[in-house]
């Protein structure tokens, strides 16, 4: 029973963090609809920022006032990012800002390695506060009980801004239509870098406050990600009660899941997600989702066509030269075509459903890892010809996609693609801490092709066949009645379905094809490399298609095969620099600014300006 | 004090309004009317550049309104009550009044919370109630009450009487009769000749975003072919 308790208080002390960071990106999202995902490098800035502070001053007044400030200071810095990356891209069209956010994480990494190091930090004990008390008679540290303490002023603290003033009353009405907001005289502008600066100083808050259970490292802002996400999306987004009571639920149960079911508990948190999301599609305490509430349509598109002849002769010419690399270029630039060619693969099925099904999944690497995982178990546990694991991978990634989409479909916008998300987080986690059998951390090496493909020349051929013919097959499919159902699917369902398509059916095939294609991209992959770890499916692998498709041009076919190209080939270029990150993170920050049609989309409009340029198809 | 000069709006490709001029004086209560989609509430728009028009000019009090912000124009002084309410339906009635709160204007007799009561008794008595507990007529009762926590110089009234019982509406005649006397002058975009009549001192016509007819009451009396062949009565 002591025990029990023990550990019920542990959990409400972690839940404290997890509350103030997750509450930060719910009214960053609820006012300005802007899924930021660099909240958890914000969060990390906070524990370092307030870990430096903490050197410098002195004693409890020290510790606390360093809490503070490193909060005050994270808030300008959200201010800062707001001011300078988002509001340039406001604009442009629904969820395009996320690329922006991804392009601060990356900033944000290497500024923070340029300052503080790589070395992990060890978060100073709060003075005051160091030993335990006996609970009980278990053993509970005073850090924790001061946490528990807190939260709740911290939760009054916020309520009382949002419900008792005028600025909280501008956000909530503003959660619920910002442009009727403006039109009662209200400048959303200040009102959206109010909230990002309110938002951005929580997590930072969040950091600075845990450094004395976590410290401080430059992995943590991925790490937080996940749980923020899940905890915002249990608890409903724009809910703060929901976050709190969703962060508690989350931080207990992951208490009682490390000490009764240690192999489980990454896993526990996307299980509870998942659960809560089957039955409450909208989050215990969220509101549903309107269809167009976010009110940003963007331009019209420009009708598909078949390729004119120019560009299919270009294409076709393109196809040639990369046929002859291996023998005029080192084998090294061999490799890295089919790098590019593997990654082009993931990034056209990721276009697939999100361009042309507009279902923007934040879990795409989840179909490209079980393709992976599939053809390596196979290989590894029953010796299964490459041939065969080959063929197999896809019926893997497809047969996941079919129930992912299954369950996330139901949903639409932010929740679909939080739910991918969290979904290819399980399967992620699963993958991890399943060692016995995927090998975990250590991955499963020793997967090569056969014999007839041993060397980089005829593997090269074999992903270009395989690579271009997948690529060619989805543009193929997106000029098919199949592929204008799915499109009418995405611009006005209600119309779709008054002319007899049954809209969720075709989003849903077109899912479990963009996942059997992306696990074809998974095996390609497995075979050129010789073996495969959890990276695979980590939410980065997933953003990094995300970014490739948004850069390259949503609107444009070849937008995801364009951006993957360019996005493989310049970090191939770039990561030979210390600093990559940042210069990587810096350029598509202002790819994002400059072209928000994407690559490809703003070519095209450069193309129209210009006399020759007649053929702007794709 | 209000002058639309030729406007042109589209919605994409679709050409919505067309040249269309027309002026308001101070203290007037114009109609706008015309049948659904004749682009009333495009115009109403276009006003507040809630839509973006894309040529043409439109003037209030001297001040160009085409490169500003909904949120400048409203602080110029016009007040939008849109056709679908709007309102928030998570906060308090007074709550609600709160977001429409502007600071007082120069020459005008600021409206506060209960002045606004005595006009519309009903908000008073559920003030703490959330607006998605409210009936449809107290809701449009609430939007007005809302748009005028602004101290409004004109009042953009978009449809008003549209689907609300036939009581209430008869009460917001008298509301808006009550605005009128003191002196605020409103664009009322409606589809009911009846109800405009009771309240407007002219009427607009418009149909394919193109003026029919601008004229008094009297006169569109006399020519029912207007009234029939633009409106459907
Ligand atoms: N967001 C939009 N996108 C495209 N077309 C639109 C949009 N809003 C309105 N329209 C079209 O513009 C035209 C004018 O619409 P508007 O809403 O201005 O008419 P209205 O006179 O206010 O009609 P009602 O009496 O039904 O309110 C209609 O044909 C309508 O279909
Ligand atoms: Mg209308």
């Amino acid at each position: 029973m002591g025990l029990i308790f023990a550990q019920l208080l542990t959990g409400l002390a972690n839940a404290a963090a997890l509350f103030l960071v997750a509450s930060g990106l719910s009214l960053i999202f609820g006012v300005t609809r802007i899924v930021n995902f660099s909240h958890g490098s914000f969060y990390m800035l906070g524990a370092f920022i307030g870990y430096s502070l903490m050197q410098v001053l002195p004693g409890a007044i020290g510790f606390w006032s360093s809490v503070l400030l490193a909060g005050v200071a994270v808030g300008i810095i959200g201010v800062i990012v707001e001011i300078l990356v988002l509001r340039p891209v406001y604009k442009a069209p629904e969820l395009f800002q996320l690329v922006a956010t991804f392009g601060v994480i990356l900033v944000i990494q290497d500024l923070a390695l340029l300052i503080w190091g790589a070395e992990d930090v060890l978060g100073p004990r709060a003075p005051g506060l160091k030993g335990i008390v006996r609970i009980m008679g278990e053993p509970v540290p005073k850090f924790d009980l001061a946490l528990i303490a807190i939260t709740p002023f911290v939760l009054f603290a916020l309520w009382y801004l949002l419900t008792k003033t005028r600025v909280g009353i501008l956000v909530r009405a503003a959660t619920q239509d910002r442009e009727m907001v403006g039109a009662l005289g209200v400048n959303q502008a200040w009102l959206f870098t109010g909230v990002f600066f309110l938002g951005a100083a929580l997590a930072g808050l969040g950091g600075a406050i845990q450094l004395p259970k976590g410290g401080a490292d430059l992995l943590m802002d991925f790490t937080i990600l996940a749980s923020i996400f899940v905890v915002v999306v249990i608890g409903g987004m724009g809910s703060l009660p929901g976050a709190y009571i969703a962060a508690v639920l989350i931080s207990v149960l992951n208490v009682f899941g490390v000490s009764y079911l240690p192999q489980s508990t990454l896993v526990l948190m996307f299980v509870v997600m998942a659960v809560v999301l089957t039955i409450r599609p909208y989050g215990l305490l969220g509101r549903e989702e309107k269809a167009g509430e976010h009110g940003q349509v963007g331009e019209p598109e420009l009708p598909i066509k078949p390729a004119s002849l120019t560009i299919r002769l270009l294409v076709l010419a393109l196809i040639a030269l990369l046929a002859c690399l291996p023998f005029v270029a080192p084998s090294f630039f061999t490799i890295l075509a089919t790098d590019v060619i593997v990654f082009c693969l993931f990034a056209a099925s990721l276009h697939f459903i999100l361009g042309l099904g507009g279902l923007v999944s934040f879990g795409h690497a989840a179909f490209f890892g079980t393709g992976a995982y599939v053809a390596a178990l196979l290989v590894t546990y029953v010796g299964t010809p490459m041939e065969l694991a080959f063929l197999l991978a896809p019926v893997g990634a497809f047969l996941l996609a079919i129930i992912i989409g299954w369950l996330c479909l139901r949903l639409s916008g932010v929740y679909f693609a939080m739910l991918t998300l969290a979904l290819a987080q399980l399967v992620w986690s699963l993958v991890f801490q399943w060692d016995d059998f995927t090998g975990g951390d250590d991955g499963l090496v020793d997967i090569w092709p056969s014999a007839w493909l041993r060397d980089t020349t005829s593997y090269f051929y074999f992903t270009m066949v395989i690579g271009i013919g997948g690529i060619l097959f989805l543009r193929h499919l997106a000029h098919s009645p199949f592929g204008y159902a799915l499109r009418a699917s995405r611009d006005s369902a209600r119309q779709a379905e008054a002319t007899g398509i049954h809209t969720k059916r075709i989003q849903w095939v077109s899912f479990a094809i963009a996942g059997a294609l992306a696990g074809v991209a998974g095996a390609l992959f497995v075979f050129s490399k010789g073996s495969v770890f959890p990276v695979e499916l980590e939410i980065a692998k997933s953003f990094d298609g995300l970014i490739v498709v948004f850069l390259g041009g949503v609107k444009t076919l070849s937008g995801g095969v364009v951006g993957a190209a360019a996005l493989t080939l310049v970090q191939d270029y770039i990561t030979r620099f210390e600093y990559w990150r940042l210069a990587l993170g810096l350029l598509i920050i202002l790819v994002v600014i400059i072209a928000p049609n994407g690559i490809v989309g703003s070519l095209r409009k450069l193309a129209h300006w210009l006399p020759f340029g007649r053929s702007k198809s794709t | 004090m209000l002058e639309l000069e030729s406007v042109n709006t589209y919605y994409g490709k679709a050409h919505i309004l067309n040249d269309l001029s027309f002026t308001l004086n101070e203290g007037e209560v114009v109609s706008l009317l015309g049948r659904n989609g004749a682009g009333k509430t495009t115009t109403v728009k276009s006003i507040m550049q809630l839509v973006k028009p894309a040529t043409g000019s439109i003037v209030f009090d001297g001040n160009h309104l085409n490169r500003l912000a909904p949120h400048q124009v409203a602080r110029l002084g016009i007040g939008y009550v849109p056709e679908e309410r709007r309102i928030f339906t998570d906060l308090t009635i007074l709550e609600n009044l709160e977001v429409g709160r502007q600071a007082p204007r120069d020459g005008l007799e600021p409206w506060t919370v209960e002045s606004l009561f005595k006009i519309f008794p009903n908000l008073e008595e559920r003030q703490n109630n959330r607006g998605k507990a409210l009936s449809g007529g107290e809701q449009q009762m609430l939007t007005i009450a809302r748009t005028l926590m602004g101290n409004p110089r004109l009042l953009l009234l978009d449809e008003p009487s549209e689907g609300i019982a036939p009581v209430i509406v008869e009460q917001m005649a008298a509301t808006i009769m009550q605005i009128k006397e003191s002196g605020l002058p409103v664009l009322l975009s409606e589809q009911n000749l009846h109800f405009a009549r009771l309240v407007a001192d002219r009427a607009i016509i418009i149909e394919s975003g193109e003026k029919k007819y601008d004229g008094s009451f009297a006169e569109l009396e006399a020519n029912p072919s207007i009234r029939d062949a633009y409106l459907s009565v």
